[in-house]
């Protein structure tokens, strides 16, 4: 379908057992295709927020959006798809089996990307990362084709809506 | 002062109106039996298999409008459940299920008995969840009932774990529960609901599809006066048969896989589809982009979810059905809609529902002796052949009512729910129309109809066959009659290819079984003997009776559309 894409969903819900895994059951069950879902406590300990991408059309993702509504445990579903928001992904990168030049132009990736190098070894080294999904995409693709041994950690994004500017 | 959780169990089963519980004991629930053991209103009913023990209480959910309740033990008691947790899910059928739970200690350790049934039942109940503290019981108890019969009915799910029903707490049972996530709609957009009907209003060729909700929220009445007052004919599904009765002139009949030829045309010819209460479900629709191909539609539903969901509709009202239709009656003008109507009686008239009658007794006659034998009776079908034939040709007016296995399909639902039914309406005559095969799968239910004096007349539609299954093969699998064949036996061989002279004997032999329970069981062949039998069922008014009726294997299901296909495809001979 010529509608897929990306689309950001922000989930108030109880903060109690089974709720992440009721919620992620819903995308399996009904295969719905899931990118990335983050969940934490929200300032009320009660009340957790998720952050979830799926990849849909509009009415696969509007049928999305009722069936977490439904859900007892789901207290608000807020569609971030078009609204001004922050968003960041937290991203680990660790190349190892890398001589002094690999490191020097890791370096100079670094500055490029805005990432910090956190670690160092003789061999390795190891960024962190606080990007928007699409740039830690794009760091890990120029990082695979240019370095053989690479190990990821990411975390997924989590979005909050912006206060005055429209900055993703 | 402070109680036991299972003093509580019971005092919220009083404060909540329950008179009757489903339940079946074990491990972990011995409290809480031994709690309702010292009680005196609510009556309890043992059934011989959990399955059976839930489809009972669906049947009196389903007759009565009322919470089913349902308490089993933990581990095998509850997956036992599961069919039926699935099958209420599917039909919005208001249970609330009790399951025993090791004590919280041991979850999580594989203890004797565990299962995570939370887990398991997640995606089929609409909310189920373990109490994790004596303190939250009551609330919980609260809140289950109240999800339960709101909205959109559905079965919840408590999982209690043993020491919580031991263990003191508060003796209150909340009034009210606040569930934040939990907002029932309960109010009609006005504006979305009247331009739902100018629509209806623009329309040469309006028809009104009634789906389940319309049964489900009582809007019977006011759909009647509606499409009376508006002149619109009306087609059903096969869960909102009834809606309107069905010999009234604006019926027009079911539409849908075994629909009626004349309401598939409406459907796919009405300019003008004012649906209420239905999901569209695949049965319905076919091949979705040929489904009602000329109309614009209108689709009422409390259920968020099920709008637009199928079908994408021009106007969806989120709306509780009969709460639309109070508001749209104070509306309702006469429409002009002769033309239409005479339409609609030609494709009556070119493709009636009917079955040659030149070979015996068939199951329509059955049926409509059904219909002379029981006005204003609970049918209770099980699912296959019988049930189409069931929901073809049983009349709905004068007070009955259908109850049948609509989204699951469940084989096996139909005589555990008629009892079920029975002893919510101990005066009404409940029939229960069941397959040879599914009778089979509750059978064991027939010592719970004898020891609770349920007097259902169980008829059993004897085609030696899954048919259902059995005509897919017929029609489709050059009557390659895999696993379909009930008298089947080893020495068979491979490669039948149907009846010959020389097939094994039936096993069993309802009659006998029926009499080894102590009941009554007949054996009918002819549309003679079928009165008869029925006069003698009612004889019996405190214990179940079996009719069989001997029906010819290669009865098929007419007019008939192929799954994925077109509405407009039927298969008519
Ligand atoms: C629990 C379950 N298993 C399998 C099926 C698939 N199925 C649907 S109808 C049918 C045959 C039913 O046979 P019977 O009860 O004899 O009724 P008939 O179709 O012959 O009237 C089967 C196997 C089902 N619906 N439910
Ligand atoms: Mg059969």
């Amino acid at each position: 379908m010529s509608d897929m894409k990306n689309r950001w969903i922000a989930l108030y819900v109880e903060n109690q057992i089974g709720v992440l895994a009721k919620v992620s059951g819903l995308f399996s069950g009904k295969s719905y295709n899931l990118q990335s879902l983050t969940v934490g406590t929200t300032e009320d300990e009660s009340i957790s927020r998720m952050t979830i991408c799926v990849t849909s059309d509009d009415i696969t993702f509007e049928q999305i959006k009722k069936q977490l509504n439904r859900m007892v445990e789901v207290i608000k579903v807020i569609d971030l798809t078009d609204v001004p928001l922050h968003m960041k992904e937290i991203l680990y990168a660790k190349v190892t089996g890398i001589d002094a030049e690999d490191k020097a132009e890791l370096f100079r990736i670094a500055q490029v990307f805005s990432v910090d190098v956190v670690d160092i070894g003789n061999d390795s080294i190891l960024l962190e990362c606080k990007l928007t999904s699409r740039r830690n995409n794009e760091l890990i693709a120029l990082l695979k084709s240019k370095y053989r041994h690479i190990s990821i950690v990411r975390g997924g994004a989590v979005a909050i809506e912006s206060i005055s500017t429209g900055c993703r | 002062m402070d109680i036991t959780g299972r003093k509580l169990f019971v005092k919220a089963l009083e404060e909540e109106g329950v008179d009757t519980i489903f339940a079946y004991p074990g491990g972990t629930v011995t409290d809480l039996f031994d709690e309702l053991y010292k009680n005196e209103s609510i009556h309890m009913v043992l059934p011989r298999h959990e399955q059976g023990l839930i489809h009972e209480a669906e049947g009196y959910a389903r007759s009565s409008g009322k919470v089913g309740v349902c308490l089993v033990t933990s581990g095998p008691g509850a997956t036992n459940i599961v069919t039926g947790l699935a099958d209420a899910h599917y039909d919005s059928i208001p249970l609330v299920c009790f399951t025993g739970q090791v004590p919280l200690a041991l979850i999580g350790n594989d203890a004797f008995q565990e299962v995570d049934i939370v887990g398991i039942t997640r995606s089929i109940t609409k909310y189920s969840v373990t109490v994790r503290s004596r303190e939250e019981l009551g609330r919980i108890i609260k809140m289950a009932f109240y999800i339960a019969k709101t909205g959109r009915p559905g079965p919840v799910l408590i999982d209690l774990p043993k020491d919580i029903q031991t263990a003191l707490g508060p003796s209150v049972y909340p009034e009210h529960v606040e569930i934040r996530g939990y907002k029932p709609n309960s109010s009609v957009h006005v504006g979305q609901l009247k331009r739902a009907y100018k629509l209806l209003r623009s329309a040469k060729k309006p028809l009104i599809l009634a789906g389940g909700g319309v049964n489900i929220s009582h809007a019977n009445e006011r759909l009647l006066a509606f499409a009376e007052k508006e002149n619109v004919p009306v087609v059903t599904t096969i869960m909102g048969k009834g809606a309107i009765p069905t010999k009234h002139a604006l019926y027009v009949g079911n539409c849908g896989m075994h629909g009626k030829y004349a309401a598939n045309k409406a459907v796919s010819e009405c300019d003008v589809l004012f649906s209420i209460g239905t999901r569209f479900n695949d049965r319905i629709t076919g091949d979705l982009n040929e489904f009602a191909p000329k109309a614009k539609i209108v689709h009422i539903d409390v259920d968020t979810a099920s709008i637009s969901r199928n079908v994408v509709v021009d106007v969806p009202v989120v709306s509780d059905a009969d709460l639309a239709l109070e508001k749209l009656l104070e509306w309702a003008e006469p429409k002009k809609t002769a033309a239409w109507q005479n339409q609609i009686k030609i494709w009556e008239n070119e493709n009636p529902l009917a079955m040659r009658r030149d070979r015996g007794m068939t199951p329509q006659m059955i049926m409509e002796h059904i219909n002379s034998s029981f006005p204003g009776g609970i049918y209770v079908t099980d699912v296959g052949q019988h049930q189409m034939w069931a929901t073809q040709y049983l009349e709905l007016d004068r007070g009955s009512s259908l109850i049948t296995s609509g989204g699951l399909g469940t084989m096996g639902f139909g005589f555990p729910a008629a009892i079920g039914a029975k002893l919510a309406h101990p005066d009404r005559d409940v029939v229960c129309i069941s397959g040879d095969g599914g009778f089979q799968m509750n059978m064991q239910e027939m010592a719970t109809a004898v020891a609770e004096g349920t007097a259902v007349t169980i008829c059993i539609l004897n085609n030696y066959y899954l048919g259902m299954v059995r005509q897919m093969q017929q029609l489709f699998y050059g009557k390659r009659y895999a696993s379909t064949c009930l008298r089947r036996r080893v020495s068979c061989g491979n490669g039948c290819k149907g009846p010959n002279g020389g097939c094994p004997p039936y096993v069993p032999d309802f009659v006998r079984f029926a009499e080894s329970y102590g009941a009554c069981g007949i054996r009918v062949e002819k549309e003679e003997e079928i009165d008869a039998a029925f006069e003698e069922a009612k004889k019996h008014t405190d214990a179940p009776t079996i009719i069989e009726f001997m029906i010819a294997s290669d009865e098929i299901v007419l007019p008939m559309v192929q799954g994925g296909n077109p509405m407009s495809e039927m298969i008519l001979k």
